[in-house]
């Protein structure tokens, strides 16, 4: 198994490579302001790093309840500069922070440009987000070459709105004889109605102008999503990822919150490396992998194989969670329960 | 199997629209009771009032109780908003209403039992206005033959735009409804041309860049969208977005043809509503 380390980028995630882009498109295009939505609060983290770079004004929506839960997410914007607005209308999460970009951003848009933090919403974002995130693929494929000698077996990456993954397969799509996997977020498991598994379960539909797979109602109301990685909670999905799912390119799994959680100790335990609640989602996923080869082709068959996993996103703003979750805190410590979606720090 | 009909992997890569412009064949719907109603309107001499009130709120009863009493006291159009979970056009009043709506229970559904009462109990002529994807999940045929049946004349699309326009260009002529499409003042000249030719009954032009909401002033730039949407064939042009007053309808009722009340009726309404939860 091999991980792709987008963990060591400047602000700790794969993100930073599309907000540098789309923040000298806006600079190019003359605007003054960056808005966006952030729900774990990395994207904003990362484009108010980009904004205080470029010198720009920069105004970050983020769900009432995730600016409680991200408390020090929060601090580190406002550090760098920026604003951060609480939003608490429908269901004060982060489709709700990208409503309310969206409604700014058409009052604003002679100033401001909009920098999505997903490979999702209206045209040309999925196009534009994925573009800025090639490099990961491009750079994963050639590493591999070069480590291996050859192109790996499969792909493992999470999918939430989807950037890292649509990023990483690009490198990979045109290589049949690699399988991809997008590892959606399963949260409480999927027949718990208690996830984010947009392709796993969901039907298409239209929403923040894009028409792909989503969690709704039969009326087509969105249904809230739920996974203990708020960077996964997103009831839709890139419209791309629904195409690939649609021609059997890759192939969507759910992975629950438990699955994902066990994945991000292990990680810790034998690499030293506390990687993103996200990330440890496609480590799961590729364990899964692992141990399906070992059923099926025999566990000396199954050591030959490779997996390269899109390690997206390092996992300091998610020791918090992680602490609560295998109640690692001193008794006295226990201020506040874990919420629905976890305490991320 | 064949080369050729194996599904394209990569999108394509410059990503552009497919651009599927207004069929040369759709037609401007003689039918319809918009066009009509304005007709009337211009011959008396003013402008149509066209007022908005969401389905269901605060329940569906009262809700058509509202709207009957709109269509009995002078507006010529009324729009029948559809409750949505992500309203992005809306300003806070209509997604608080439209909020508490959803809240006690509102069905899609439910729009269409609004606009039959309108349609039999007043003399309005009734359209309904909603995002498209509670369209989409009804059947865009289904959803559109249930609104005439309830005596619809049309839909107000926000959120659709038409390049993505054909199931509804097809569904509205084979029911006689009107497609009302928005333009607003960032509307380039070309996209003015394509929404035009693809809109029916009259053109909903946004008079500031923004989302729905009660505003001091009407913009200056409204006059522009709608003099640019003549230019590009329009017949009927009503303006909408911030108008709060009787003052703000003269003033756009003299280069308008019609003039869009919602967030002043909504909020008049929310007064006379008792709520649970005070906003």
């Amino acid at each position: 198994m091999f991980l792709k380390r987008e963990d060591l980028n400047h602000t700790g995630s794969h993100k930073i490579n599309n907000v540098l882009g789309q923040a000298l498109l806006a600079q190019r295009m003359g605007k003054k302001r960056l808005i966006a939505e952030t729900g774990a609060g990395q994207h904003g983290v990362a484009t108010a790093t980009a904004a205080a770079l470029f010198g720009m004004e920069c105004c970050i929506y983020m769900g009432e309840e995730d600016t409680r839960r991200q408390a020090l997410n929060v601090a580190r914007m406002r550090l760098l500069g920026a604003e951060v607005v609480p939003v608490s209308h429908g269901s004060a999460t982060l489709k709700d922070a990208i409503n309310e970009a969206l409604r700014d951003w058409v009052a604003s848009v002679d100033t401001t440009h909009y920098l999505l933090g997903t490979a999702a919403g209206p045209h040309p974002f999925p196009a534009m987000v994925r573009y800025f995130h090639e490099q990961i693929g491009e750079e994963a494929r050639e590493q591999i070459l070069e480590k291996a000698g050859r192109l790996p077996d499969a792909v493992t990456a999470c999918v939430g709105g989807g950037s890292n993954a649509i990023g990483i397969f690009h490198g990979f799509l045109d290589d049949a004889e690699v399988e991809l996997y997008g590892n959606e977020a399963g949260g409480d498991g999927v027949d718990t109605g208690r996830h984010a598994a947009t392709i796993t379960l969901g039907r298409p539909g239209v929403l923040h102008g894009a028409k792909t797979f989503l969690m709704q109602d039969t009326d087509g109301q969105t249904i809230e999503s739920h996974s203990i990685s708020a960077g996964l909670d997103y009831p839709a999905v890139g419209p791309e990822h629904s195409h690939l799912h649609a021609i059997g390119r890759v192939k969507y799994e759910a992975i629950t919150d438990t699955q994902a959680m066990e994945s991000f100790k292990l990680l810790s335990r034998t690499e030293g490396i506390i990687p993103a609640i996200e990330s440890s989602h496609a480590l799961a996923g590729a364990r899964e992998l692992a141990a399906r080869w070992v059923k099926d082709l025999g566990p000396e068959a199954a050591e030959e194989k490779i997996i390269v996993v899109s390690l997206s996103g390092r996992g300091d703003k998610d020791v918090a969670t992680a602490a609560e979750w295998f109640d690692m805190l001193p008794e006295d410590s226990h201020e506040e329960q874990v919420g629905q979606k976890g305490e991320q720090l | 199997m064949n080369n050729c009909e194996r599904p394209r992997i990569r999108p394509s890569r410059s990503g552009r629209l497919g651009r599927t412009h207004p069929p040369k064949d759709l037609t401007r719907n003689p039918d319809s009771k918009l066009a009509a109603r304005i007709a009337q309107c211009k011959a008396e001499g003013r402008p149509a009032l066209v007022g908005y009130l969401p389905a269901g709120y605060p329940t569906v009863e009262e809700s058509v109780e509202a709207a009957v009493a709109l269509g009995q006291n002078g507006a010529d159009i009324i729009e029948i908003g559809i409750p949505y979970s992500d309203p992005v056009m809306d300003g806070t009043v209509i997604q608080n209403a439209t909020t508490q709506a959803l809240a006690n229970g509102v069905r899609v559904a439910d729009a269409f039992t609004v606009v039959q009462a309108v349609s039999e109990r007043t003399d309005a002529v009734p359209v309904v206005m909603t995002y498209w994807n509670p369209v989409l999940q009804t059947g865009v045929d289904e959803f559109s033959r249930r609104l005439r049946d309830a005596g619809g004349a049309g839909m107000i699309t926000p959120d659709l735009i038409p390049d993505e326009a054909a199931d509804w260009f097809e569904a509205s002529q084979k029911y006689g409804l009107d497609r009302i499409f928005l333009v607003a003042p960032s509307t380039t000249r070309e996209r003015m041309d394509m929404t035009v030719k693809a809109s029916s009954g009259f053109v909903y032009a946004v008079s500031i860049m923004g989302v729905t909401g009660a505003r001091d002033q009407v913009s200056s730039a409204a006059e522009d969208v709608v003099a640019r949407a003549r230019e590009a064939g329009a017949e009927n042009v009503c303006v909408g977005l911030g108008v709060s007053n009787r003052g703000h309808v003269e003033e756009i009722g003299a280069y308008a043809d019609g003039v869009i009340v919602g967030t002043a009726l909504v909020r008049a309404w929310a007064r006379a509503v008792p709520r649970p939860s005070a906003a």
